[in-house]
């Protein structure tokens, strides 16, 4: 698409014309004043408030989308922009050249630069403007009760919640680091309710689809009357105006200056080279002046260093919600466990450590870093129990294999690092073997150790890294896990 | 003479040197001898699926380049006068931004002839196999670029039922061109 200048508004053009531009060569784009009497699209305004779309995923035509912009109800953006001689894409925050290619475009008649980064949200271009409301933001009707959960918090979790309420209030950025087990989202429900009464829009931002279908029926339950818009590649929410969203941190690049609250849970999920990009959709998402709350339970090490040094606001919950300390991960030195797997055999104290499980009916989970070694070990333990399972990312069964391990009819399951965050089992205990693979950083570790001794009743687990060749990793990982025990023990918030 | 793989195929689905769609087609007075041969590069399967989908519906056009690699190999030797896409309705062209057949060409360095445009928008998937063999005119010829003698090689994404491309092969044919092939990504 193309735009006209004329009478001091912009005139989209759909070929080619010598008097026309695409929206990255025009230098200011104007914004005609906002008419108060003009009768604007409500479902436009649904759609659109909040967010930066592209024309093709809005469902109305081009002709009703440009008279809403001249009567000052809809922006149009760049969709790339120039910083220099480099193009910027203003979707994604895309600015590494290798991630942007050429062609030629029937849509506006020139080579055209296109983000390769965002383009599985549909193609932004030179010529491609991105889509935005100006008008008034949809009503919201607000119920009598807005928070029907009357749960209890621990301690450590009342004063995060405090905290997080406060963050909201102040618009500020807060880290809530809490133990795996502590109860977060629980921390949130105060500062969300408190939010939604204000007439605040909330979101709640996750790396996985996986958190997001996990959390929509819990906020639900807790905010029954409250409109709740659940976002994932394939949701049918896409459209739907909402004052409390809850988004994989990719929806996010379809919303602009939406929110007065981001949520970003789990933020170490994904490697540092994602997080620039994601820290770009988190800051388009939220409104100029907002707030930010960060969840995880293993920030990574930037993040602690920035804590240490008193540079990030942060709350830590460091016991768990059964108020018992964290399991401490022993180290087993297991030699070439590569090597001797190679020859059909296991480590004799790997298999002294499962045997023992066997027999005593504790389940277990045992990880590894690669899938190959897994299958290798797999045979090999089936001959002790014939009902041990492995389990890995791309497993078509790993739902039905989960499934079986939580009504114990696996007594052990081998996994690679894809169940080392969300999944949790009443009663087992944990071993690592490999636990010197460059896949197991601190937080990973953390989070694996982390599955051990979650229920009140079995609060207790043994966690087991074998390795040949103990690594940093392995020791700020075991560090970690003493120093939040400590601190817990110091608060009072764990019973000894 | 689809290119099918044949030894994928039952015998019960040959006659002889042809698959049954072929033969179908090549029975048909109105159509034998138009299209003399296809070639696909690919065969259609789960990881070609996505990377079509990245490359037709998002409009990554980077994955043209990959594909060059493989048109160039599949096409070494061949001599042609013509290389000519299946053309886009204009529709379909703005929505996509480019013609991913024309773009492989491109790509691979070879000129690519625009002489075919199409006579009707419908969408082609909605009307049956029947409906589509018999359908008037699907493209007409645009330029008056002199096909006598002529060899054509025509280039498209998906090889379905073929009949996209024997309506242009005939069209082709029938405007003088001496021998019509086909090249498609996949079948
Ligand atoms: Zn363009
Ligand atoms: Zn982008
Ligand atoms: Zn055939």
């Amino acid at each position: 698409m193309r735009f006209q200048i004329k009478d001091e508004k912009l005139i989209p053009q759909r070929f080619f014309t010598e008097d026309s531009y695409r929206i990255t060569q025009i230098p200011e784009i104007l914004q005609p004043p906002l008419n108060p009497d003009f009768p604007y699209s409500r479902e436009l305004q649904q759609i659109l408030a909040g967010k930066q779309l592209l024309l093709d995923d809005i469902p109305h035509p081009l002709d009703e989308i440009q008279s809403h912009y001249e009567n000052g109800y809809i922006t149009y953006r760049k969709g790339i922009d120039y910083i220099g001689k480099k193009p910027m894409c203003m979707r994604c925050g895309n600015k590494d050249q290798q991630l942007f290619a050429i062609f030629h475009c029937s849509r506006c008649g020139e080579n055209c630069f296109y983000c390769r980064r965002c383009i599985m949200m549909g193609r932004i271009s030179e010529c491609t403007p991105l889509i935005g409301w100006n008008g008034p933001a949809p009503n919201i009707t607000l119920p009598q009760k807005i928070m029907a959960w009357n749960g209890k918090l621990s301690e450590g979790q009342q004063v995060a919640s405090d905290k997080v309420v406060e963050a909201i209030w102040q618009k500020k950025e807060w880290l809530v680091w809490a133990v795996c087990g502590a109860g977060k989202t629980e921390v949130l429900f105060a500062g969300i309710e408190t939010a939604l009464a204000a007439y605040k829009r909330i979101c709640i931002a996750t790396p996985r689809t996986d958190v997001v279908l996990e959390l929509t029926p819990r906020l639900k339950e807790a905010f029954p009357e409250i409109r709740v818009a659940s976002l994932y590649g394939g949701s049918t929410d896409r459209h739907l105006y909402a004052p409390l969203t809850i988004a994989t941190t990719h929806q996010l690049l379809r919303f602009y200056q939406a929110f007065d609250a981001v949520i970003l849970d789990e933020v170490d999920a994904f490697p540092y080279t994602v997080e620039e990009s994601l820290q770009h959709a988190a800051i388009q998402a939220r409104k100029p002046s907002s707030a930010m709350i960060y969840l995880t339970a293993t920030p990574n090490e930037k993040w602690q260093r920035e804590c240490r040094a008193g540079k990030r606001s942060f709350t830590t919950i460091p016991a768990r919600f059964h108020r018992h300390p964290l399991p401490i991960p022993e180290f087993a030195w297991c030699g070439n466990w590569q090597k001797q797997l190679q020859k059909g055999r296991l480590p004799a104290n790997v298999l002294r450590w499962i045997k023992d499980r066997l027999e005593s009916g504790k389940q277990a989970l045992v990880f590894f870093p690669h899938i190959p070694l897994m299958e290798k070990a797999l045979p090999l333990l089936r001959k002790l129990d014939s009902r041990i399972e492995a389990v890995h990312a791309e497993d078509p069964e790993r739902k039905e294999k989960v499934q079986k391990m939580r009504a114990k009819e696996v007594p052990l399951l081998l996994t690679t690092t894809i169940l080392e965050r969300g999944v949790t089992f009443p009663n087992i205990d944990v071993a690592v073997v490999g636990a010197e693979d460059l896949i197991f950083t601190e937080s990973a570790l953390v989070q694996i150790a982390g599955r051990a001794g979650r229920n009140k009743d079995y609060p207790d687990g043994v966690v087991t890294f074998f390795h040949f060749g103990k690594t940093d990793e392995m020791l700020k990982a075991r560090k970690q896990i003493v120093t939040m025990n400590r601190e817990g023990v110091k608060r009072g918030l764990i019973d000894i | 003479m689809c290119s099918r793989p044949f030894r994928l195929l039952d015998e019960q689905f040959r006659d002889g040197e042809l698959c049954h769609d072929c033969t179908r087609w090549e029975e048909d007075p109105d159509w034998q001898g138009f299209l003399q041969k296809n070639t696909s590069i690919f065969l259609y399967n789960d990881f070609l699926k996505e990377v079509m989908a990245k490359y037709k519906f998002r409009g990554d056009y980077v994955l043209a380049k990959v594909f060059a690699d493989y048109f160039k190999e599949v096409t070494k030797g061949w001599e042609a006068d013509l290389f000519v896409p299946i053309p886009l309705s204009e529709e379909r062209l703005y929505e996509r931004g480019f013609n991913q057949a024309e773009a492989i060409l491109t790509e691979a360095g070879k000129m690519p002839t625009d002489i075919l445009s199409r006579v009707h928008t419908e969408k082609q998937s909605k009307k049956s196999r029947l409906e589509r063999i018999h359908l008037p005119q699907v493209f007409q010829i645009d330029s008056q670029t002199n096909l006598h003698g002529k060899k054509v090689i025509l280039i498209d994404d998906i090889y379905t039922t073929g009949s996209t491309l024997r309506h242009a092969a005939k069209l082709l044919k029938q405007a003088g061109a001496d021998t019509v092939w086909s090249i498609t990504l996949a079948r």
